[in-house]
């Protein structure tokens, strides 16, 4: 009881520190508008040369484009996450007061995680969605059901989302500077969650092999169920199990680095 | 070089001003080869790090041209241009953004000095503020998007069946340095910018990388509205479109004249001295934190 008040006290403290800075959420938000304005007319030159492509007909390729804008900071596609701070606490060694707190470290970041996801959702993804779906021509579901159903797929991206995150920050523990890896993570994520191009697009076993991974239920997962080209159950049960393997490997791995930890004094 | 006009009066005056903008240009450049090649001996300290970051530079950079590759995996032109055109475009765009983001691309750290009241130290010291913003943190791993750039070039070369002349060939390199110019004075206008909107700093990636992914696209498949902002408002269009349209031979966008593909050099010099207009006002509004 008294620990579920910490963890949602945590994630609004994310939240709000997230909405302390309105004019980088301004900037944001035009930023993510001007991209998604250069894509989408890039993706419109591809399926007018080619209708159809993927299953997609030109207005659901337009969503697309839009729904990755508003996703873009939500899931921290491009980086921006908490896993920077995580990284520096570790680097720095201000981890080892993490540890001390009467809390769990994953749950810990995670809340915060989530309240910032939320935010980022809220401040930054909804506008550039709103300008792109009324200034093209876009399909969007009629039915409340779809609407809700998609919805239903924005909390488990969330959670894969932060469970990649939590690995690549726990790498910290082992290679004190995480750079590489961090700038690797995101070139995967960016390449396997559908933001470069609809993985339904991609060729052959190169497409089926994306659509498998982690990475898909960030973006293209949401996209099909919204677009009503996936059945909602399976994609839940889909995203689920990757949330559910990446959140446990990130505890063991935590095990196993902070029996490492070692606190210099001086 | 000795200077012609030796008379009295109002050109001594403007004689005098300009010998010493000449002299406060070249300890402006001598300023910034100084710090960034601080910045080199620094970076070569670690050198498996710069190795790494360099690739890393490439590959994120390479990206988007992946992106290009997978959909001509599907279909054979995009807005009426084939892949080598569009790898033409794609590889000047790149290399001009590539070499102004290596000049001068930690610029957008100018918020952040602005915010923690570092900028201040620069101020105090004997040497052109600019020149020690565009040097700060000079980062040679950005070669790995330069050197993208080059190699798709290349491979956009060896594709095209094009009738060369020396002009198309030596306005190659004539568009990847007024090209460079002209973000750079992008990156300048922008650093400008965040003297007033210091958190915001965001929005100036939407010009300088939003433009050169816009650029790595041809113009036919962008509505006309957007093609004449880049062109008239902010002329992005003469970092590679209209040059392009000429050694390919392809229409000219909006229907400008044949000129306007020569005219890149002339373009980024005028962005040039705006850029350094916007830069003094800037830097005149500047009130530090305090702290």
């Amino acid at each position: 009881m008294g620990a579920g008040r910490l963890y949602a006290a945590v994630a609004a403290g994310g939240f709000r520190r997230y909405a302390t800075y309105r004019a980088a959420t301004l900037a944001g938000v035009f930023t993510n508008t001007v991209f998604g304005l250069i894509l989408v007319y890039t993706y419109l030159a591809l399926w007018d040369e080619r209708p159809h492509l993927g299953g997609y007909d030109s207005a659901q390729a337009v969503t697309f484009v839009w729904l990755g804008q508003a996703f873009l900071s939500t899931l921290a596609l491009g980086g921006g996450g908490v896993e920077d701070e995580l990284m520096e606490r570790i680097r720095t060694g201000d981890i080892a007061v993490d540890l001390y707190r009467p809390a769990d470290l994953q749950l810990w970041w995670l809340s915060a995680d989530l309240g910032r996801a939320v935010f980022q959702l809220v401040g930054r993804g909804v506008v550039p969605f709103l300008f792109g779906v009324l200034c093209f021509p876009a399909a969007l579901p009629a039915d409340p059901a779809t609407w809700l159903a998609f919805a239903g797929t924005l909390p488990p991206a969330m959670l894969v989302s932060f469970g990649i995150r939590y690995l690549v920050a726990l790498s910290a523990f082992w290679l004190l500077d995480g750079a590489g890896v961090v700038q690797m993570a995101w070139l995967a994520g960016f390449f396997c969650s559908g933001m470069l191009l609809p993985l339904n697009v991609f060729p052959g076993v190169l497409g089926e092999t994306v659509r498998a991974l982690p990475w898909s239920s960030l973006l293209q997962a949401p996209a099909d169920v919204l677009l009503g080209h996936a059945d909602p159950l399976g994609t839940y049960a889909f995203q689920g199990a990757w949330a559910a393997a990446l959140l446990a490997a990130g505890r063991l791995v935590q095990s196993l680095a902070t029996r490492r930890v070692v606190v210099q004094g001086g | 070089m000795a200077d012609p006009v030796d008379a009295t009066g109002p050109a001594v005056r403007a004689g005098l001003t300009r010998t010493e903008q000449r002299g406060r240009l070249r300890e402006g450049l001598r300023a910034y080869r100084l710090i960034a090649g601080m910045w080199i001996r620094s970076t070569m300290a670690y050198r498996t790090s710069f190795a790494l970051t360099t690739l890393g530079n490439f590959v994120a950079s390479a990206l988007d041209f992946v992106a290009i590759l997978l959909m001509f995996s599907r279909v054979d032109a995009l807005g009426g241009y084939r892949l080598p055109e569009v790898a033409f475009l794609y590889g000047l765009s790149t290399l001009s953004f590539g070499l102004a983001d290596l000049a001068i691309g930690s610029m957008d750290r100018l918020g952040r000095r602005v915010r923690d009241g570092t900028l201040d130290t620069l101020l105090v010291r004997p040497a052109p503020v600019l020149a020690q913003v565009a040097a700060d943190r000079f980062a040679l791993r950005r070669l790995g998007r330069v050197t993208q750039g080059l190699l798709v070039t290349g491979y956009a070369l060896a594709g095209l069946d094009l009738h060369w002349t020396p002009l198309k060939l030596l306005l190659m390199p004539v568009m990847a340095l007024s090209g460079g110019g002209i973000f750079c004075a992008v990156f300048v206008a922008g650093a400008a910018f965040q003297f007033a909107a210091q958190d915001a700093s965001e929005v100036q990636n939407a010009f300088t990388y939003g433009g050169t992914t816009l650029l790595q696209y041809p113009p036919t498949v962008f509505a006309t509205e957007l093609v004449r902002g880049v062109t008239y408002v902010l002329p992005l269009a003469f970092v590679n479109w209209l040059p392009a349209a000429y050694v390919l031979g392809r229409p000219y966008p909006l229907g400008l004249p044949g000129w306007t593909a020569f005219a890149s050099p002339l373009v980024a010099m005028v962005c040039c001295a705006l850029a350094g207009v916007a830069w003094r006002a800037g830097l005149r509004s500047y009130r530090s934190t305090g702290s």
